[in-house]
Protein backbone atom coordinates (compact mmCIF):
# COMPACT_ATOMS: atom_id res chain seq x y z
CA UNK A 1 0.00 0.00 0.00
CA UNK A 2 0.50 3.73 0.25
CA UNK A 3 1.99 4.74 3.70
CA UNK A 4 2.43 8.37 4.17
CA UNK A 5 4.21 9.79 7.56
CA UNK A 6 2.85 13.25 9.04
CA UNK A 7 3.43 15.37 11.29
CA UNK A 8 0.35 17.10 12.49
CA UNK A 9 -0.55 19.93 15.45
CA UNK A 10 -3.85 19.54 16.55
CA UNK A 11 -6.05 22.46 17.95
CA UNK A 12 -8.73 22.58 20.08
CA UNK A 13 -11.85 23.55 18.82
CA UNK A 14 -12.80 25.54 21.65
CA UNK A 15 -9.61 27.31 22.66
CA UNK A 16 -7.11 27.77 19.83
CA UNK A 17 -4.47 28.62 21.87
CA UNK A 18 -4.35 25.41 22.85
CA UNK A 19 -2.40 22.77 20.60
CA UNK A 20 -0.64 19.48 20.95
CA UNK A 21 1.57 18.28 18.38
CA UNK A 22 0.97 14.82 16.58
CA UNK A 23 2.90 12.18 14.21
CA UNK A 24 0.70 9.36 12.50
CA UNK A 25 1.50 6.94 9.96
CA UNK A 26 -1.38 5.94 7.61
CA UNK A 27 -1.04 2.98 5.48
CA UNK A 28 -3.62 2.92 2.34
CA UNK A 29 -4.14 -0.83 1.32
CA UNK A 30 -3.64 -1.41 -2.18
CA UNK A 31 -6.31 -3.48 -4.03
CA UNK A 32 -9.87 -3.57 -1.86
CA UNK A 33 -10.27 -0.18 -1.73
CA UNK A 34 -13.01 -1.25 1.06
CA UNK A 35 -10.21 -1.48 3.98
CA UNK A 36 -10.02 1.54 5.96
CA UNK A 37 -6.53 2.76 6.35
CA UNK A 38 -4.52 1.65 9.06
CA UNK A 39 -3.90 4.22 11.22
CA UNK A 40 -1.13 4.59 14.08
CA UNK A 41 -0.57 7.99 16.21
CA UNK A 42 1.36 9.01 18.78
CA UNK A 43 0.71 12.79 20.74
CA UNK A 44 3.31 14.47 22.21
CA UNK A 45 1.73 16.15 25.32
CA UNK A 46 -1.85 15.88 26.98
CA UNK A 47 -5.30 16.72 25.85
CA UNK A 48 -7.21 18.63 28.02
CA UNK A 49 -9.07 17.06 30.34
CA UNK A 50 -12.75 17.76 29.88
CA UNK A 51 -14.63 16.15 32.95
CA UNK A 52 -16.59 18.81 33.99
CA UNK A 53 -17.71 20.05 30.83
CA UNK A 54 -18.80 16.06 29.66
CA UNK A 55 -20.23 15.58 32.97
CA UNK A 56 -22.65 19.20 33.61
CA UNK A 57 -23.90 17.72 29.65
CA UNK A 58 -24.51 14.35 30.95
CA UNK A 59 -26.33 14.86 34.00
CA UNK A 60 -28.00 17.81 32.03
CA UNK A 61 -29.28 14.58 28.78
CA UNK A 62 -29.71 12.58 31.64
CA UNK A 63 -32.43 14.52 33.70
CA UNK A 64 -34.53 15.38 30.57
CA UNK A 65 -37.77 14.25 30.75
CA UNK A 66 -38.33 13.24 27.12
CA UNK A 67 -35.93 12.14 24.52
CA UNK A 68 -33.70 14.95 22.81
CA UNK A 69 -34.61 15.81 19.51
CA UNK A 70 -33.03 18.38 17.01
CA UNK A 71 -32.74 19.15 13.42
CA UNK A 72 -30.59 21.01 11.31
CA UNK A 73 -27.52 21.54 13.20
CA UNK A 74 -25.91 23.93 12.19
CA UNK A 75 -29.04 25.64 10.89
CA UNK A 76 -29.72 27.20 7.82
CA UNK A 77 -28.01 30.51 9.11
CA UNK A 78 -25.10 28.52 10.29
CA UNK A 79 -25.74 28.96 13.92
CA UNK A 80 -25.78 26.23 16.43
CA UNK A 81 -27.35 27.37 20.01
CA UNK A 82 -25.24 26.92 22.98
CA UNK A 83 -27.61 23.82 24.30
CA UNK A 84 -26.84 21.86 20.55
CA UNK A 85 -22.99 22.78 20.66
CA UNK A 86 -22.38 19.23 22.48
CA UNK A 87 -24.51 17.30 20.37
CA UNK A 88 -22.75 18.91 17.66
CA UNK A 89 -18.77 18.35 19.05
CA UNK A 90 -19.96 14.82 19.34
CA UNK A 91 -21.33 14.40 15.79
CA UNK A 92 -17.65 15.60 14.55
CA UNK A 93 -16.35 13.17 16.85
CA UNK A 94 -18.44 10.07 15.56
CA UNK A 95 -18.12 11.42 11.86
CA UNK A 96 -14.66 11.37 12.18
CA UNK A 97 -15.04 7.59 12.64
CA UNK A 98 -17.19 7.40 9.68
CA UNK A 99 -14.89 9.42 7.41
CA UNK A 100 -11.62 7.38 8.76
CA UNK A 101 -13.51 4.10 7.45
CA UNK A 102 -14.64 5.51 4.35
CA UNK A 103 -11.45 7.17 3.09
CA UNK A 104 -9.23 6.68 0.08
CA UNK A 105 -6.22 8.54 -1.15
CA UNK A 106 -8.97 10.09 -3.29
CA UNK A 107 -11.36 11.44 -0.76
CA UNK A 108 -11.60 14.55 1.37
CA UNK A 109 -14.85 14.86 3.67
CA UNK A 110 -15.96 16.89 5.87
CA UNK A 111 -19.09 16.71 8.34
CA UNK A 112 -21.57 19.95 6.50
CA UNK A 113 -24.50 19.23 9.00
CA UNK A 114 -26.64 17.42 11.27
CA UNK A 115 -30.15 17.08 9.57
CA UNK A 116 -31.20 14.97 12.57
CA UNK A 117 -30.48 13.65 15.60
CA UNK A 118 -32.76 11.67 18.16
CA UNK A 119 -31.67 10.61 21.62
CA UNK A 120 -32.40 6.51 22.03
CA UNK A 121 -33.56 5.53 25.53
CA UNK A 122 -31.44 3.07 27.12
CA UNK A 123 -31.42 1.21 30.22
CA UNK A 124 -27.43 1.22 31.15
CA UNK A 125 -25.41 4.87 31.75
CA UNK A 126 -24.62 5.39 28.21
CA UNK A 127 -26.15 8.21 26.15
CA UNK A 128 -27.24 6.69 22.79
CA UNK A 129 -27.90 9.02 19.94
CA UNK A 130 -29.05 8.60 16.07
CA UNK A 131 -27.99 10.78 13.73
CA UNK A 132 -28.81 11.45 10.49
CA UNK A 133 -25.59 13.67 9.25
CA UNK A 134 -24.76 14.82 5.85
CA UNK A 135 -20.96 14.17 4.43
CA UNK A 136 -19.35 16.72 1.82
CA UNK A 137 -17.00 14.51 -0.10
CA UNK A 138 -14.56 17.13 -1.72
CA UNK A 139 -13.38 15.73 -4.89
CA UNK A 140 -16.95 14.19 -6.44
CA UNK A 141 -18.54 17.44 -4.64
CA UNK A 142 -21.54 15.24 -3.45
CA UNK A 143 -23.51 15.59 -0.10
CA UNK A 144 -23.95 12.39 1.61
CA UNK A 145 -26.42 11.59 3.61
CA UNK A 146 -25.21 9.26 6.27
CA UNK A 147 -27.02 7.12 9.52
CA UNK A 148 -24.97 6.83 12.26
CA UNK A 149 -26.07 5.09 15.59
CA UNK A 150 -23.57 6.87 18.32
CA UNK A 151 -22.57 5.74 22.17
CA UNK A 152 -21.10 8.07 24.57
CA UNK A 153 -20.10 7.84 28.31
CA UNK A 154 -18.00 10.46 30.15
CA UNK A 155 -15.72 7.66 31.01
CA UNK A 156 -15.52 5.24 28.15
CA UNK A 157 -15.80 7.87 25.68
CA UNK A 158 -17.47 7.74 21.56
CA UNK A 159 -18.40 4.57 20.00
CA UNK A 160 -20.39 4.29 16.61
CA UNK A 161 -22.01 1.24 16.94
CA UNK A 162 -23.76 1.72 13.65
CA UNK A 163 -23.47 3.27 10.48
CA UNK A 164 -24.67 3.45 6.96
CA UNK A 165 -24.62 6.01 3.69
CA UNK A 166 -27.82 6.50 2.84
CA UNK A 167 -29.88 7.16 -0.51
CA UNK A 168 -29.26 10.02 -2.22
CA UNK A 169 -32.49 12.90 -1.56
CA UNK A 170 -34.56 13.74 -5.13
CA UNK A 171 -35.11 17.09 -3.84
CA UNK A 172 -32.34 18.19 -6.37
CA UNK B 1 -37.62 43.39 -21.39
CA UNK B 2 -37.81 40.77 -18.73
CA UNK B 3 -39.31 42.05 -15.63
CA UNK B 4 -39.23 40.70 -12.11
CA UNK B 5 -42.39 39.17 -12.80
CA UNK B 6 -41.52 37.24 -15.75
CA UNK B 7 -38.53 36.08 -13.38
CA UNK B 8 -40.49 35.00 -10.52
CA UNK B 9 -43.09 32.96 -12.49
CA UNK B 10 -40.18 30.91 -14.17
CA UNK B 11 -38.59 30.12 -10.46
CA UNK B 12 -38.61 26.23 -10.42
CA UNK B 13 -41.42 24.66 -7.76
CA UNK B 14 -38.08 22.64 -6.76
CA UNK B 15 -36.94 26.10 -4.83
CA UNK B 16 -36.93 27.16 -1.89
CA UNK B 17 -39.29 29.71 -1.70
CA UNK B 18 -36.43 31.81 -0.15
CA UNK B 19 -34.16 31.27 -2.00
CA UNK B 20 -36.14 32.65 -4.89
CA UNK B 21 -36.41 35.16 -3.16
CA UNK B 22 -32.88 35.75 -2.41
CA UNK B 23 -32.34 35.69 -6.61
CA UNK B 24 -34.83 38.57 -6.93
CA UNK B 25 -33.41 40.41 -4.38
CA UNK B 26 -29.90 40.20 -5.73
CA UNK B 27 -31.76 41.53 -9.48
CA UNK B 28 -33.69 44.49 -7.40
CA UNK B 29 -30.25 45.13 -6.27
CA UNK B 30 -27.97 45.49 -9.02
CA UNK B 31 -30.65 47.68 -10.51
CA UNK B 32 -30.76 49.71 -7.38
CA UNK B 33 -27.26 50.39 -7.48
CA UNK B 34 -27.03 50.83 -11.33
CA UNK B 35 -29.35 53.52 -10.81
CA UNK B 36 -28.09 55.30 -7.78
CA UNK B 37 -24.34 55.49 -9.41
CA UNK B 38 -25.23 55.84 -13.11
CA UNK B 39 -22.42 57.72 -14.05
CA UNK B 40 -20.30 54.93 -12.94
CA UNK B 41 -22.36 51.97 -13.32
CA UNK B 42 -24.06 50.19 -16.09
CA UNK B 43 -26.09 46.93 -16.19
CA UNK B 44 -26.03 44.40 -19.55
CA UNK B 45 -26.86 42.05 -20.42
CA UNK B 46 -25.03 38.85 -20.72
CA UNK B 47 -26.95 35.77 -21.57
CA UNK B 48 -30.17 33.65 -20.21
CA UNK B 49 -30.15 30.49 -17.85
CA UNK B 50 -31.23 27.05 -19.26
CA UNK B 51 -34.66 28.51 -17.25
CA UNK B 52 -34.25 31.16 -19.59
CA UNK B 53 -33.92 33.67 -16.94
CA UNK B 54 -31.90 36.57 -17.73
CA UNK B 55 -28.35 37.37 -16.11
CA UNK B 56 -26.80 40.25 -15.95
CA UNK B 57 -23.29 41.74 -15.54
CA UNK B 58 -22.54 45.22 -13.96
CA UNK B 59 -20.12 47.04 -15.59
CA UNK B 60 -18.03 49.78 -13.61
CA UNK B 61 -15.84 52.34 -14.58
CA UNK B 62 -14.85 55.97 -14.06
CA UNK B 63 -15.92 57.75 -17.92
CA UNK B 64 -13.47 58.55 -19.86
CA UNK B 65 -12.23 58.54 -23.26
CA UNK B 66 -8.83 56.18 -23.25
CA UNK B 67 -9.52 52.90 -24.09
CA UNK B 68 -10.24 50.45 -20.90
CA UNK B 69 -8.78 47.27 -19.47
CA UNK B 70 -10.61 44.82 -17.99
CA UNK B 71 -10.82 42.83 -14.89
CA UNK B 72 -13.44 40.30 -14.17
CA UNK B 73 -15.31 39.16 -11.35
CA UNK B 74 -17.89 35.95 -10.69
CA UNK B 75 -19.61 34.77 -7.79
CA UNK B 76 -22.16 32.43 -6.94
CA UNK B 77 -21.49 29.65 -10.43
CA UNK B 78 -22.02 27.13 -7.82
CA UNK B 79 -25.29 28.14 -6.06
CA UNK B 80 -24.69 26.65 -2.67
CA UNK B 81 -21.31 28.50 -2.17
CA UNK B 82 -23.66 32.05 -0.92
CA UNK B 83 -20.48 33.53 0.89
CA UNK B 84 -19.10 34.02 -3.05
CA UNK B 85 -22.01 36.21 -4.48
CA UNK B 86 -22.35 38.12 -0.55
CA UNK B 87 -18.43 39.06 -1.88
CA UNK B 88 -19.43 40.57 -4.84
CA UNK B 89 -21.84 43.04 -3.52
CA UNK B 90 -19.49 43.45 -0.81
CA UNK B 91 -17.28 44.84 -3.48
CA UNK B 92 -19.24 46.55 -5.52
CA UNK B 93 -20.25 48.68 -2.56
CA UNK B 94 -17.03 49.35 -1.36
CA UNK B 95 -15.64 50.23 -5.28
CA UNK B 96 -18.64 52.82 -5.33
CA UNK B 97 -17.74 54.25 -1.57
CA UNK B 98 -21.28 53.37 -0.84
CA UNK B 99 -22.83 53.91 2.78
CA UNK B 100 -21.23 50.29 4.23
CA UNK B 101 -24.21 49.07 5.14
CA UNK B 102 -24.70 44.71 6.67
CA UNK B 103 -25.47 42.65 3.60
CA UNK B 104 -28.68 41.19 4.95
CA UNK B 105 -29.04 37.56 5.57
CA UNK B 106 -31.20 35.02 3.89
CA UNK B 107 -32.15 31.21 4.70
CA UNK B 108 -29.12 29.55 3.29
CA UNK B 109 -29.84 25.94 2.86
CA UNK B 110 -27.41 23.54 1.02
CA UNK B 111 -28.52 24.14 -2.34
CA UNK B 112 -27.58 23.11 -5.74
CA UNK B 113 -24.10 23.02 -6.88
CA UNK B 114 -25.22 22.64 -10.49
CA UNK B 115 -27.53 24.60 -13.31
CA UNK B 116 -30.91 23.00 -13.86
CA UNK B 117 -31.02 21.85 -17.30
CA UNK B 118 -32.33 18.58 -17.48
CA UNK B 119 -31.17 15.65 -19.17
CA UNK B 120 -32.51 12.16 -19.49
CA UNK B 121 -35.74 13.05 -20.28
CA UNK B 122 -36.35 15.31 -17.45
CA UNK B 123 -35.04 12.26 -14.90
CA UNK B 124 -32.26 13.90 -13.74
CA UNK B 125 -30.72 17.94 -13.79
CA UNK B 126 -27.93 19.97 -13.46
CA UNK B 127 -24.47 20.58 -15.23
CA UNK B 128 -21.55 21.59 -13.41
CA UNK B 129 -21.13 24.82 -14.67
CA UNK B 130 -17.24 24.70 -13.79
CA UNK B 131 -16.67 21.54 -15.50
CA UNK B 132 -18.48 22.67 -18.63
CA UNK B 133 -16.05 25.70 -20.16
CA UNK B 134 -13.65 24.10 -23.45
CA UNK B 135 -10.51 23.82 -20.82
CA UNK B 136 -9.78 20.16 -21.29
CA UNK B 137 -13.54 19.28 -21.00
CA UNK B 138 -14.47 16.07 -19.81
CA UNK B 139 -10.79 14.60 -18.89
CA UNK B 140 -10.49 14.27 -15.61
CA UNK B 141 -11.95 14.94 -12.41
CA UNK B 142 -15.42 14.88 -14.03
CA UNK B 143 -18.24 12.48 -14.37
CA UNK B 144 -20.57 11.88 -17.34
CA UNK B 145 -23.49 10.85 -15.08
CA UNK B 146 -25.68 13.46 -14.85
CA UNK B 147 -26.49 12.31 -11.21
CA UNK B 148 -22.58 13.44 -10.17
CA UNK B 149 -22.05 16.76 -8.82
CA UNK B 150 -19.12 17.15 -11.29
CA UNK B 151 -21.57 16.39 -14.27
CA UNK B 152 -19.75 17.94 -16.88
CA UNK B 153 -22.35 18.27 -19.72
CA UNK B 154 -23.25 17.01 -22.97
CA UNK B 155 -20.30 18.74 -24.29
CA UNK B 156 -17.63 21.66 -23.53
CA UNK B 157 -20.30 25.07 -23.42
CA UNK B 158 -23.31 22.59 -23.81
CA UNK B 159 -24.87 25.07 -20.66
CA UNK B 160 -26.45 28.70 -21.93
CA UNK B 161 -24.65 29.76 -18.53
CA UNK B 162 -21.57 28.71 -19.87
CA UNK B 163 -21.84 30.05 -23.35
CA UNK B 164 -23.04 33.75 -22.22
CA UNK B 165 -20.12 33.97 -19.74
CA UNK B 166 -17.68 32.45 -22.56
CA UNK B 167 -18.83 34.95 -25.14
CA UNK B 168 -18.56 38.00 -23.78
CA UNK B 169 -15.32 37.11 -22.08
CA UNK B 170 -13.97 35.83 -25.71
CA UNK B 171 -15.03 39.19 -27.35
CA UNK B 172 -13.66 41.17 -25.07
CA UNK B 173 -10.31 39.00 -24.21
CA UNK B 174 -7.97 41.43 -25.53
CA UNK B 175 -8.69 44.00 -22.81
CA UNK B 176 -9.09 41.55 -20.49
CA UNK B 177 -6.21 41.44 -18.10
CA UNK B 178 -7.39 39.08 -15.18
CA UNK B 179 -9.91 36.87 -14.52
CA UNK B 180 -10.89 36.08 -11.25
CA UNK B 181 -13.62 33.56 -9.85
CA UNK B 182 -15.04 33.75 -6.48
CA UNK B 183 -16.56 30.33 -4.77
CA UNK B 184 -16.19 28.10 -1.18
CA UNK B 185 -14.98 26.91 1.03
CA UNK B 186 -11.65 26.04 1.83
CA UNK B 187 -9.20 29.21 2.14
CA UNK B 188 -7.22 28.71 -1.30
CA UNK B 189 -5.89 31.28 -4.04
CA UNK B 190 -5.90 28.81 -6.81
CA UNK B 191 -3.62 29.35 -10.10
CA UNK B 192 -4.01 27.54 -13.55
CA UNK B 193 -4.02 24.29 -13.65
CA UNK B 194 -6.87 21.64 -12.59
CA UNK B 195 -6.76 19.57 -15.77
CA UNK B 196 -3.20 18.90 -15.89
CA UNK B 197 0.16 19.84 -13.95
CA UNK B 198 2.18 21.41 -16.08
CA UNK B 199 2.65 25.14 -15.20
CA UNK B 200 1.27 27.94 -16.85
CA UNK B 201 3.75 30.08 -18.85
CA UNK B 202 3.46 32.83 -16.07
CA UNK B 203 3.18 30.40 -13.56
CA UNK B 204 5.83 32.62 -11.33
CA UNK B 205 4.14 35.49 -11.46
CA UNK B 206 0.70 33.95 -10.99
CA UNK B 207 2.22 32.53 -7.90
CA UNK B 208 4.07 35.69 -6.61
CA UNK B 209 1.39 37.83 -6.93
CA UNK B 210 -1.06 35.39 -5.10
CA UNK B 211 1.17 34.92 -2.15
CA UNK B 212 1.10 38.73 -2.04
CA UNK B 213 -2.47 38.86 -2.22
CA UNK B 214 -2.66 35.80 0.60
CA UNK B 215 -0.15 38.02 2.67
CA UNK B 216 -2.36 40.82 2.50
CA UNK B 217 -5.54 38.55 3.47
CA UNK B 218 -3.98 37.35 6.51
CA UNK B 219 -2.79 40.56 7.55
CA UNK B 220 -6.01 41.90 8.60
CA UNK B 221 -7.67 39.16 10.48
CA UNK B 222 -5.18 36.38 10.74
CA UNK B 223 -6.87 34.18 8.16
CA UNK B 224 -4.81 31.82 6.46
CA UNK B 225 -5.31 30.89 2.56
CA UNK B 226 -3.09 28.40 0.52
CA UNK B 227 -1.70 28.98 -2.75
CA UNK B 228 -0.67 27.18 -5.38
CA UNK B 229 -1.92 25.51 -8.69
CA UNK B 230 -5.31 23.73 -7.97
CA UNK B 231 -3.70 20.21 -9.52
CA UNK B 232 -0.79 20.25 -7.19
CA UNK B 233 -2.56 21.85 -3.96
CA UNK B 234 -6.45 20.70 -4.29
CA UNK B 235 -7.62 17.90 -6.85
CA UNK B 236 -7.34 17.74 -10.83
CA UNK B 237 -10.24 19.08 -12.66
CA UNK B 238 -11.07 19.66 -15.88
CA UNK B 239 -13.21 22.38 -17.70
CA UNK B 240 -13.22 24.71 -15.45
CA UNK B 241 -13.65 28.45 -15.96
CA UNK B 242 -10.30 29.42 -14.94
CA UNK B 243 -8.59 27.17 -16.75
CA UNK B 244 -10.27 28.58 -19.96
CA UNK B 245 -9.47 31.96 -19.13
CA UNK B 246 -6.28 31.42 -19.17
CA UNK B 247 -5.84 29.28 -21.93
CA UNK B 248 -7.71 31.73 -24.12
CA UNK B 249 -4.54 34.18 -22.84
CA UNK B 250 -5.87 35.93 -20.11
CA UNK B 251 -2.74 36.61 -17.88
CA UNK B 252 -3.62 36.85 -13.89
CA UNK B 253 -6.58 33.75 -13.72
CA UNK B 254 -7.09 33.03 -10.41
CA UNK B 255 -9.96 31.20 -8.45
CA UNK B 256 -11.02 32.08 -4.82
CA UNK B 257 -12.37 29.81 -2.39
CA UNK B 258 -13.25 31.47 0.54
CA UNK B 259 -14.13 30.94 3.81
CA UNK B 260 -13.97 28.41 6.05
CA UNK B 261 -11.67 24.92 5.76
CA UNK B 262 -14.89 22.83 7.05
CA UNK B 263 -16.34 23.45 9.84
CA UNK B 264 -19.03 25.53 8.88
CA UNK B 265 -18.06 25.06 5.09
CA UNK B 266 -21.40 26.02 2.84
CA UNK B 267 -23.05 27.70 5.62
CA UNK B 268 -21.12 30.38 6.48
CA UNK B 269 -22.64 32.09 9.63
CA UNK B 270 -23.66 35.81 9.34
CA UNK B 271 -21.40 37.24 11.64
CA UNK B 272 -18.43 35.54 9.14
CA UNK B 273 -19.36 37.77 6.34
CA UNK B 274 -18.17 41.04 7.20
CA UNK B 275 -14.56 40.01 8.01
CA UNK B 276 -14.26 37.91 5.01
CA UNK B 277 -15.32 40.98 3.29
CA UNK B 278 -12.88 42.59 4.28
CA UNK B 279 -10.20 40.64 3.75
CA UNK B 280 -10.66 38.89 0.85
CA UNK B 281 -11.52 42.48 -0.59
CA UNK B 282 -7.78 43.05 0.32
CA UNK B 283 -6.68 40.24 -1.81
CA UNK B 284 -8.33 41.50 -4.82
CA UNK B 285 -6.96 45.05 -4.22
CA UNK B 286 -3.73 43.45 -4.20
CA UNK B 287 -4.32 41.95 -7.17
CA UNK B 288 -5.85 44.42 -9.24
CA UNK B 289 -2.72 46.77 -7.86
CA UNK B 290 -0.13 44.59 -9.52
CA UNK B 291 -2.48 44.30 -12.89
CA UNK B 292 -2.63 48.10 -12.88
CA UNK B 293 0.85 48.89 -12.37
CA UNK B 294 2.36 46.05 -14.43
CA UNK B 295 -0.25 47.53 -17.54
CA UNK B 296 0.18 51.26 -16.89
CA UNK B 297 3.01 51.56 -15.19
CA UNK B 298 3.57 55.60 -13.86
CA UNK B 299 0.11 56.12 -13.97
CA UNK B 300 -2.20 57.30 -10.77
CA UNK B 301 -2.57 54.39 -8.61
CA UNK B 302 -5.81 54.57 -7.41
CA UNK B 303 -6.80 50.97 -5.78
CA UNK B 304 -4.95 50.69 -2.84
CA UNK B 305 -5.83 48.37 -0.03
CA UNK B 306 -7.15 51.05 2.18
CA UNK B 307 -9.04 53.17 0.14
CA UNK B 308 -10.52 52.41 -2.86
CA UNK B 309 -11.43 54.10 -5.95
CA UNK B 310 -11.78 53.86 -9.79
CA UNK B 311 -8.45 53.53 -12.36
CA UNK B 312 -8.85 55.78 -15.29
CA UNK B 313 -7.93 52.63 -17.07
CA UNK B 314 -9.45 49.72 -15.57
CA UNK B 315 -13.24 48.92 -15.61
CA UNK B 316 -14.52 46.09 -13.16
CA UNK B 317 -16.93 43.74 -14.49
CA UNK B 318 -19.02 41.89 -12.19
CA UNK B 319 -21.21 39.12 -12.94
CA UNK B 320 -23.61 36.50 -10.44
CA UNK B 321 -24.80 33.33 -11.63
CA UNK B 322 -28.06 32.80 -9.87
CA UNK B 323 -29.22 30.18 -12.08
Amino acid sequence: GHKYHLELELEDVLDKDSTVNCTAEVLYHLGNKNIAPDVQFTLEGELKNTDEADNVFYSRIKSLEKELVAENIPDNYGNVSPEMEPIHLLAWVASGYVIWQNSTENTKFQLAQIKHVKQVKRSDEYLEFDYKILLHEMLTQEIIPWQMTVLWHPQHGVEVTQNSRQPKQASE
Amino acid sequence: MVTLNDIQNRVSVLYDHAFAQRQLKIYQWMTQIQKSNSELVTQHYLGKTTENRTMYYLQISQPSDKIKKIIWMDCGIHAREWISPAFCQWFVKELLRMQRSKIKESLHHIITRKNRSPHMNGTCYGTDLNRNFNSSWGSIGVSDNCSSEIFCGSGPESEPETRAVAQFIKKKKSDILCYLTIHSYGQYILTPYGSTTRPPSNNEELMHVAEMAAAALMGKYGTSYKVGPTSLILYSNSGSSRDWAHMIGIPFSYTFELRDKGTHGFVLPPDQIQPTCEETMLAVTTIIDYVDQKYFPGGAVMLTASSLGLSLCLSVVLTWTVS
